[in-house]
């Protein structure tokens, strides 16, 4: 899959950063503005996506590969069932919140809402990618 | 399809589009949000409970996150497996294409 | 006689009808996707208080909280919209791979053309 032209390459290394740091924002601050986890994973996987599409798959893959999607799935996974299983080690039910609750309004209050938030939203990055990289390479094997 | 088939399919859609709508506005009308008539008593839903005690219990400002990682985690933990098992077909099914080729 | 419910309804008898008449895998897909879109207005706009305000507590509410519990709107169904707009995400692209799978196999996209196993 080619790239595309100069101007469309440009634009899209420009706009990458900004567009990155938006949907890590809308992943921090889940617990105190409408989002979380979910929709800033998918902000984060449409970045990384326009990338690709503006590059062409050949030199994307020396920077984001297949097994670096499949890597971020798990660990974004395993972060949940971790967090998870820490209630039932300290003596409490599965997944409550053992974390120290802080004061209303501020980035580190409500207990392990902020530790779940990052697992979700790099779990559903590695996922959007994922299913992006198994449809194109579905495709790639025919043009050679 | 046919002519007969064709109109007796469009029929049953206008029907059922009809039915929807003069159910959906008999029910209570739109904006009364925490009284609910059942069997001529009113009584306050479950969402009215979770706005008075999310702030203080959970300590988070959005009380949607605190719904769904605090009341009700066992769903948000059955959908993230939801969204695993889908990932997990879909990567499947185009292995099986690459190797069919 | 609300104007949120009958769109809502309105767009579900149009993702039915999409169902019913089209002959293309694809056409289906979207069809399913514009009913479910139908069923989340509705279940959203069956927790709106009128005149309230969006159920987060930002600075100056905090001092006041049953100011705040008693004018905002209903959380409740905004979480359970929030699960299923995920699960309908999963549902589409399993839809799509397996009609791209169909197409590759069969070389139509046409539903009614894909009975291969009564031959």
């Amino acid at each position: 899959m080619a790239g595309m032209t100069v101007i469309v390459r440009t634009a899209s290394r420009l706009l990458f950063p900004f567009i990155f740091l938006f949907g890590v924002y809308v992943v921090f601050h889940g617990h105190l503005t409408p989002g979380g986890g979910f929709p800033g994973g998918v902000i984060i996987a449409a970045s990384v996506v326009m990338l690709i599409l503006a590059y062409g798959i050949e030199r994307a893959q020396e920077r984001v590969s297949f097994l670096s999607a499949e890597v971020l799935d798990t660990i974004g996974s395993a972060t949940i069932a971790i967090i998870g299983l820490l209630g039932i080690l300290l003596g409490t039910f599965f997944l409550q919140n053992v974390f120290s609750l802080g004061e209303l309004g501020r980035l580190f209050s409500g207990g392990n809402f902020l530790p779940l938030y990052i697992g979700v939203g790099v779990k559903v990055a590695g996922g959007i990618l994922l299913i992006f990289y198994a449809m194109l390479f579905a495709s790639w094997g025919e043009k050679k | 399809m046919e002519k007969a088939q064709k109109a007796f399919a469009l029929g049953i859609v206008i029907t059922i589009g009809a039915f929807l709508i003069l159910t959906v506005n008999s029910i209570e009308p739109f904006g009364t949000f925490p009284l609910r008539q059942i069997g001529g008593e009113t009584e306050n839903s479950v969402g009215q409970l979770y706005l008075e005690n999310a702030p203080q219990q959970t300590g988070a400002a959005n009380v949607v996150t605190s719904i769904v990682w605090g009341y009700r985690g066992y769903d948000t933990l059955g959908e993230s497996t939801v969204l695993f098992t889908a990932v997990v077909g879909v990567m499947m099914v185009f292995r099986i294409l690459r190797r069919n080729e | 006689m609300s104007f949120n419910y009958t769109i809502a309804m309105l767009l579900i008898a149009l993702g039915f009808y999409c169902l019913l008449f089209k002959r293309n895998l694809i056409k289906l897909v979207i069809g399913l996707s514009v009913m479910t879109d139908g069923i989340h207005l509705f279940l959203i706009s069956m927790g709106y208080r009128t005149g309230g305000i969006a159920p987060i507590v930002t600075g100056e509410l905090s001092s006041n909280l049953p100011n705040f519990a008693s004018s905002a709107v209903d959380p409740l169904p905004q979480a359970l919209v929030l699960t299923s707009i995920v699960i309908n995400i999963c549902i589409t692209a399993l839809a799509l791979s397996l009609s791209i799978y169909a197409y590759r196999h069969y070389g139509t996209l046409d539903p009614s053309k894909l009975r291969r196993l009564r031959e």
